[in-house]
């Protein structure tokens, strides 16, 4: 389904998607409290903004510097150029270990990939570890958002499903007592993992070191009891030197939750004696989207969520309305580079405010790269359709006479109409809206009458 | 007026000029107060802004060209519209041999409350308009031309139509919960994303209902005219004027 149609259905619950607006509203709220308490925040943007800008410009140079660092530190790097790779890679692991069980921390890199479907069928248990994630995993349902997982959920519903998958007492709806059920089921799993996998925020060029930033400290959990850490990294997730964690640290979580840092910064910087760290280098289109000059920079997002508690149509569309590993606006500017023909709708999904630009804590040009994307979708309609209408739009555009021979006779026909055919449902102006009362003149005759 | 006084060009986008003439004669007879030596170049048509934001920026090459020649000569373009001016600046396609005239047109349109507070330099309008007033800040003229300062930034927080309007004698401001969420409008995503669209349009109207706006402005008649359209079906008690229409009234 297209994202309006995904859209207008989400709407018929209209309680919920204004709860799903206010709730979304209220964190983007605590950001914008919490970033003006920073007098520099504008200065730590242009600064996260051109450090990322330099990543790019150089990325090739720093991922050697990172895999020789890690190497040097005892990591084992991996390098894939899809999904499919990363997935093999994370099996051969498992399989060398004689391990079917993998826990895992919240990874939007492994959701892209489509591992846990992947290990599933080769017999593995996965267990997604971050309260969130295991929720939606729990739902058989991907995660709604990549900060917070099951935000289009309910107390309620998450009551319910507790009960059922973890035999809480019924209708109890207490998130102290439904959060201490989920911790009880979560350490069983971790226990028991000889290998456990998270994501990667940062990795550190200069030392071969990455940084692993969760409010849970399920990651920690996860990797400390394991013998084996893989860790999947997105290539564009590199820094050059540890010390720009200084400007990013103070960025990402007070963009993300508008919390001053979030709970846990975990660096990993080598194996603990006798155990295993791997590194999994993910491309998975990346290079091709570094390649496309207008939409590069999309690149530098640091996965904040910011913009999607911002959009005031995520707000009230839904993450699952983008249908796209990553939803908001960001995911409507890098969905169509992995397949543009699925995500045509998605740069439509906008009315190119520009509050996602204004938000993003490494000043991604998120609303202009909307406009050209639209640009680049209309170029597969060919002559049909919209771009016949858009052609004749622009031959009365470009005549004087025409525009005024069909705006006259667009004015007397908006008069003579009845309401029936003006507000036919079809009409989609119309359906929810009253179009102006027309007037007997338009303002250029008025002038030539009057002024000239 | 001097005679040497610069001369302007009143720029009225298409369904301004079609749907809304009362506002196009309040811009006129507003920078006319003002002091301005102003026409109104006959032939303007459209800017565009509907075919690029829609996709087809590369057909609007015809429409652009005819834009450019008709204001090319006048020493600054005005519009009572942010979106409009926006497109002309940023988003209309580069018209071969016209770059020059083109490049120097860009930096000489300006939305109408940018034009009366930068250029005109006028600090405050003397006038009375003692109404109850919500103003919704465009998008475009908001984040696109920086009219006023926008809640994601840590900036001083400014506005140019609110310091117009606020030292009318009588004018209440509304605040609002959402200083400037969007209303929904966006051109054709009023079309394409309708139950969205028409979401978003209520949920501003109720901001303004909940703090008793009596009329509801703005700088752009495009987003009055969506909310002003949901207002009307839904038979709510809302006035809604153009910002131009407010000081030309103001000040008479």
């Amino acid at each position: 389904m297209s994202h309006p149609e995904n859209a207008a259905e989400f709407l018929k619950d209209q309680a919920k998607s204004k709860w799903h607006d206010e709730t979304l509203w209220f964190v983007r709220d605590k950001r914008d409290r919490i970033s003006k308490t920073i007098p520099e925040w504008e200065e730590l943007r242009n600064l996260a903004s051109g450090i990322k800008d330099n990543v790019l410009a150089n990325l090739g140079s720093y991922l050697e510097d990172f895999e020789r660092n890690a190497q040097k530190n005892g990591i084992q790097v991996h390098w894939a150029k899809d999904g499919e790779e990363h997935n093999q890679i994370v099996l051969d692991i498992l399989q060398k270990q004689n391990c079917n069980a993998i826990v895992k921390s919240k990874s939007i890199l492994t959701e892209e990939c489509h591992l846990n479907p992947f290990l599933e069928k080769h017999g593995v248990d996965v267990v997604d570890t971050d309260l969130g994630e295991r929720i939606v995993q729990l739902l058989h349902q991907p995660p709604s958002h990549i900060v917070l997982p099951a935000i289009h959920l309910k107390k309620g519903e998450i009551s319910a499903l507790f009960h059922e998958k973890l035999l809480t007492e019924k209708g109890n709806e207490d998130p102290a007592y439904l959060t201490q059920a989920a911790r009880l089921h979560l350490r069983e799993k971790f226990l028991k993992a000889k290998v456990a996998l998270t994501g990667v925020n940062f990795g550190v060029a200069e030392t071969g070191e990455f940084v692993v930033c969760t409010n849970e400290g399920n990651a920690d959990m996860g990797v400390h009891l394991a013998d084996v850490h893989i860790a999947s990294m997105g290539i564009e997730k590199i820094i050059p030197r540890r010390k720009d964690l200084g400007v990013f640290l103070r960025l990402l979580a007070r963009s993300a939750t508008g919390q001053p840092v979030t709970n846990y910064n975990s660096h990993f910087r080598s194996p603990s004696p006798g155990k295993e760290l791997h590194i999994i280098l993910v491309d998975n289109g990346r290079t091709a989207q570094l390649a496309r000059e207008k939409f590069k920079n999309s690149l530098k997002c640091i996965r904040c969520g910011a913009c999607m508690n911002t959009c005031p149509i995520y707000r009230r569309s839904g993450g699952f309305s983008y249908d796209s590993t990553v939803p908001g606006p960001i995911g409507s500017i890098l969905s169509p580079g992995l397949d543009m023909k699925k995500h045509s709708t998605l740069p439509f999904a906008s009315t190119l405010c520009g509050s996602c630009s204004d938000v993003c804590p490494v000043k991604i040009n998120i609303h202009e790269q909307l406009f050209e994307w639209r640009q680049e979708i209309t170029k597969t309609h060919g002559e049909m359709g919209k771009g016949l209408s858009m052609k004749l739009a622009n031959g009365i555009f470009k005549s004087p006479l025409a525009y005024k021979i069909s705006g006259n006779l667009m004015r007397a026909a908006l008069k003579a109409l009845p309401d029936s055919l003006i507000y036919h449902p079809i009409n989609a102006w119309g359906k929810g809206r009253n179009l102006p009362e027309t007037p007997k003149e338009s303002f250029q005759q008025w002038y030539q009458k009057n002024r000239s | 007026m001097k005679s040497d006084s610069p001369h302007i060009a009143l720029f009225i986008p298409c369904y301004v000029d079609q749907f809304y003439p009362s506002v196009g004669i309040a811009s006129l007879e507003l920078l006319e107060k003002l002091g301005c030596k102003v026409t109104f170049p006959l032939g303007q048509t459209c800017c565009g802004q509907p075919l690029a934001n829609a996709g087809y920026k590369r057909d609007t090459v015809g429409t652009t060209k005819h834009f450019i020649e008709l204001f090319k000569d006048f020493d600054y373009v005005v519009a009572p519209s942010g979106s409009c001016v926006l497109h002309v600046k940023e988003h209309s396609p580069v018209i071969p041999g016209l770059e020059k005239e083109q490049a120097e047109l860009h930096h000489k349109v300006f939305e109408l409350t940018e034009f009366i507070t930068d250029i005109l330099k006028i600090e405050k309008l003397d006038g009375r308009f003692p109404h109850r007033v919500g103003f919704h800040s465009s998008c475009h003229g908001q984040r696109g031309l920086r009219l006023s300062s926008s809640s994601e930034l840590n900036q001083t927080p400014f506005n140019k139509a609110r310091r117009l309007l606020e030292n009318l004698e009588g004018l209440e401001w509304v605040e609002l919960n959402r200083t400037d969420e969007c209303c929904g409008f966006g051109g054709t995503f009023a079309v394409t994303e309708e139950a969205l669209s028409i979401q978003m349009g209520k949920d501003r109207l109720d901001d303004h209902l909940q703090h008793h706006t009596e009329i509801l402005t703005g700088g752009d008649m495009s987003c009055i005219m969506h909310l002003q359209g949901i207002a009307t079906r839904n038979k709510q008690p809302l006035k809604f004027l153009h910002i131009a229409e407010i000081l030309n009234q103001a000040i008479s």
